[in-house]
């Protein structure tokens, strides 16, 4: 009826062999069978954003997808923003600005982030907070991870 | 919170998938495009298809082309394409503008145009758009090719002309001409929610005077459409405050308007008022 198949998920540079029915969402498949649970699962419906992970570059709700869709796609987890203990510009903003505090929705707005400032680093203002309003986080009123984001959009561009 | 066990086809021909369509449409199978609505249902399990067509790896359903003084935009491609203009002229620039008010940008990377047609919901920006400029439909089952109409298109709350093995397998949208005016407004909750009510404004200049009006109310009744008694009030008018109060009174008297637990038709009718005649002043 819904037998598993065989796929390959590649998640930051490391291919995982799973097997999967056909039904597993991607987010449950990065936790379960590829275990990588930097990824946090919210409301399983594509509100909240917390599961927001990058495939082929776009940020997409992986509660929304199925992992046979993402078979041989290219995955970036929050686990992949740091290089080695050198974190991300985007992880140094939120410490610096206290962009989180129970830090739940944390990855997925890290993601949502990272994903649109690399493909359109010269975004509007207006723009990134159409943007950040796609997230929910019940716990800093937003202010803060705006500040955060703000801040590693303009080291991310660079000097000019 | 868990998708229903479903078998899933994954075709790479039109032909194929259509071949697949016909057989399991009778079995409750489905077409799975972006699955931003289809995937939640299920998650609910509103929703238990038995069978779902993935046409994500179709080939040539990622068309996106002006052909004939339309847009064709094929079964595959994302909201998020339209994010910059996608066609020549004022067309491009409102499909910019409606598509900003499509829930999120990550659903907007997911979600296609087609399936957002095909799902009907009484609030979508791009049933209101395909309503309101008159948008063909290009139906596609293993039998052949049919194309409808937009007003032909939308039968009621996420209801179409669709038969259960067709395919949306692209929508054509007429380009506007130089010089055209539009203006959008939408009315929700929250940023990205379903619209309450939405409403877009298009019309032409001729001397100084609203030619060619169409105005369309979404979000108010069970599909959105054009209202002609709004059209009737700019046709030939100066456009300003005064045609644009007239539109949006006859706008909210001629609606049906859709009730639920917060809103009343009172309220809709309020709430149609004031979109079409933010609409309307957002077109100056």
């Amino acid at each position: 009826m819904s037998k598993k198949q065989p796929i390959t998920l590649n998640i930051n540079n490391r291919d995982h062999k799973i097997e999967v029915e056909p039904r597993k969402t991607l987010v449950d498949a990065i936790r379960d069978d590829c275990g990588q649970t930097g990824t946090h699962i919210g409301c399983e419906h594509g509100i909240c954003g917390a599961c927001t992970v990058l495939v082929d570059g776009e940020p997409v709700r992986s509660c929304l997808m199925f992992a046979v869709q993402a078979d041989g796609k290219t995955i970036r987890t929050v686990e992949g923003l740091a290089n080695g203990d050198e974190l991300h510009p985007m992880q140094k903003a939120f410490m610096d600005h206290h962009g989180l505090q129970c830090g739940f929705c944390t990855p997925g707005f890290l993601m949502l982030a990272v994903g649109v400032l690399e493909r359109e680093p010269d975004i509007s203002d207006e723009d990134l907070l159409d943007v950040l309003s796609s997230n929910l986080c019940r716990c800093t009123g937003y202010q803060n991870i705006i500040k955060a984001v703000r801040a590693a959009a303009a080291e991310m561009r660079g000097p000019r | 919170m868990k998708p229903a066990p479903f078998v899933r086809h994954a075709p790479k021909t039109l032909d194929e998938a259509l071949k697949i369509l016909a057989e399991v449409a009778p079995q409750d199978g489905r077409i799975l495009a972006g699955g931003q609505s289809l995937v939640p249902v299920m998650a609910f399990r509103m929703a238990r298809p038995a069978h779902l067509v993935d046409i994500n790896e179709v080939a040539g359903l990622d068309k996106l082309a002006v052909e004939d003084g339309k847009l064709i935009v094929g079964a595959r491609v994302r909201h998020a394409t339209f994010h910059r203009p996608a066609a020549p002229g004022p067309l491009g620039a409102l499909l910019a503008v409606v598509v900003r008010n499509i829930a999120h940008y990550p659903i907007r990377t997911r979600g296609t145009m087609c399936g957002s047609l095909a799902n009907a919901d009484p609030a979508s920006e791009w049933c209101l758009t395909a309503a309101t400029l008159g948008a063909q439909m290009v139906a596609k089952s293993a039998s052949g090719e049919r194309v409808i109409a937009a007003d032909d298109f939308f039968e009621g709350i996420m209801s179409t002309a669709l038969a259960e093995d067709e395919l949306l397998a692209e929508v054509r949208l007429p380009l506007l001409p130089d010089g055209t005016k539009f203006g959008f407004n939408e009315f929700s909750r929250r940023a990205g929610d379903f619209a309450m009510s939405v409403a877009l404004a298009v019309y032409e200049i001729k001397d100084g005077r609203i030619a060619s009006p169409r105005l369309g109310v979404g979000g108010a009744e069970p599909h959105p459409r054009r209202i002609p008694e709004a059209e009737a009030a700019l046709d030939g008018q100066a456009p300003g405050d005064m045609a644009f109060r007239a539109a949006a009174e006859a706008a909210a008297a001629a609606i049906d308007p859709l009730e639920d637990a917060q809103t009343d038709a009172s309220y809709r009718r309020d709430l149609v008022r004031a979109v079409v005649r933010r609409a309307l002043e957002a077109s100056l």
